[in-house]
């Protein structure tokens, strides 16, 4: 029920959106977030866009996959560095 | 490669590390071994996710997970089925709401059966949809029966405020739209079970914020994490629950950061209390919660149906047998109740549970847990 979509704008008029998700476009009303703009994402529920990420965090977000993208096989040591890192506190 | 940011999650969730997370998870259940710890998860989503993704039967023996009360289909009270019912049967009446509430039992029976005795009743997606009938349709009374926590009030507030911009006076609303706090409130304050945190809901804290369940943390001692629905998300969720509980150190943390921050979405709030106020509400299963719900504001009372159509709704009134209510209490686990796959199944649902698809008796009956 509260299933959400994440969803780029590709087309803006007012407060309604043209958003692609996932390869599919469909409508969203964007009125409930801040000052949306042209190739925000937004996380789209029952026909409205209920929070957005900028281009800046969402480019972010692709690197990180891409940088995965680029790890044959990846090291299971690193992560674990990690998590104990995180950890402290 | 998926580049969606769906899938980012925090480093470690990004990175796709469930061997990880289990073991980080193995090894905190392990400092804790013999005690055993049960968390809640309120929300039908994250059910559903979990059972999808085979989650349960990872995690050590002594961590175990309780459904809460998290589906906003199997929490409307039956009464409100009964009244949804009386409406679709008006002639000139259209009843639209989202597709699962079409098959939840009333006392006697379902919207789903009133539209085979040729009741108007429509699914639709958004509430939108509703609005557009009615504009098509100005000679026909559209009543948007709408359900719902905090992730799908603002849709719905918005729509009702389109309405009465554009003196639409044939849209109206059955609004039995609760929010969850103060459910999850009342699961730690009635002491049935014994909780050691909460998986808090994703999309229900994009709207209200982490900081909602702050007066949880401090007045409980309940450990509260705000988690998103990949695998990776749900079982960090489950890593930082079991963190907060070795070190007796419980508080609100968000995992979900991709798409929730502590502040939450206070546009899509304002939007909710221009149009809504809070009153008291019946949860299936938990009975009046006081302020739980939301009702239109007095000045909007041209848009709501009971008022408009004189419908009262009737008691609650439960189908024998049926344990939904225990089973939403976190109490008993689906198979333990007595018509569980013999007389309630997905195609003879006797209760709601059983009705939804984030249900917890669907998601046990689905995923073969008996």
């Amino acid at each position: 029920m509260c299933l959400s979509v994440p969803a780029k704008i590709v087309e803006l008029q007012g407060r309604l959106a043209t958003v692609d998700v996932m390869g599919n476009r469909r409508e969203a009303d964007v009125s409930l977030v801040d000052e949306p703009q042209l190739g925000d994402y937004v996380l789209v529920h029952a026909g409205f866009a209920i929070e957005k990420m900028t281009a800046e965090d969402a480019a972010e977000t692709l690197k990180l996959w891409e940088e995965m993208a680029g790890i044959e096989s990846f090291e299971p040591r690193a992560a674990s560095d990690e998590l104990q890192e995180e950890e402290k506190p | 490669m998926n580049s969606d940011p769906q899938a980012r999650g925090s480093r470690l969730a990004a990175r796709g590390f469930v061997p990880e997370l289990l073991r980080l998870i193995a090894e905190r259940a392990a400092r804790l071994a013999p005690r055993a710890v049960r968390f809640m998860e309120v929300c039908g989503t994250h059910t559903m996710a979990m059972f999808r993704s085979g989650i349960r039967a990872m995690l050590p023996p002594n961590v175990r997970l309780l459904s809460g009360p998290g589906c906003p289909v199997c929490v409307t009270p039956m009464g409100m089925v009964d009244a949804a019912i009386e409406i679709a049967r008006r002639p000139g009446v259209c009843l639209a709401t989202f597709g699962d509430m079409v098959r939840v039992p009333g006392s006697r029976t379902s919207l789903e059966r009133a539209k085979a005795e040729g009741a108007d009743v429509q699914m639709v997606y958004s509430p939108l949809d509703a609005l557009k009938l009615a504009e098509a349709e100005p000679g026909r009374t559209v009543v948007f029966f709408a359900i719902g926590f905090e992730t799908t009030t603002p849709a719905v507030a918005a729509t009702v405020a389109y309405a009465r911009d554009r003196g639409l006076r044939n849209m109206l609303f059955l609004a039995a739209n609760k929010v969850i706090p103060p459910a999850m409130e009342a699961i730690l304050a009635g002491g049935e079970v014994k909780l050691d945190g909460f998986l808090c809901p994703g999309h229900v804290s994009v709207i209200t914020g982490s900081a909602i369940y702050e007066p949880l943390a401090a007045k409980y001692h309940a450990p509260c994490v705000v988690t998103g629905f990949e695998a990776e998300d749900i079982l960090e969720g489950i890593a930082m629950l079991l963190l907060q509980v070795v070190e007796a150190a419980p508080k609100v943390e968000i995992q979900y950061k991709r798409w929730v921050h502590r502040e939450g979405n206070a546009k899509a709030r304002e939007r909710v209390a221009e149009v809504f106020r809070p009153c008291d509400a019946a949860w299936r299963g938990l009975g009046t919660i006081p302020m739980s719900g939301l009702e239109l504001r007095p000045e909007l009372r041209g848009h709501d149906a009971l008022q408009v159509l004189g419908i009262q709704v009737p008691p609650e009134l439960e189908n024998p047998g049926c344990s939904c209510g225990e089973v939403l209490r976190g109490l008993i686990e689906p198979p333990e109740c007595s018509l569980f796959a013999s007389r309630c199944t997905p195609a003879t649902p006797v209760g709601p549970c059983m009705v939804s698809t984030e249900g917890s008796c669907a998601a046990y009956y689905k995923y073969g847990e008996r």
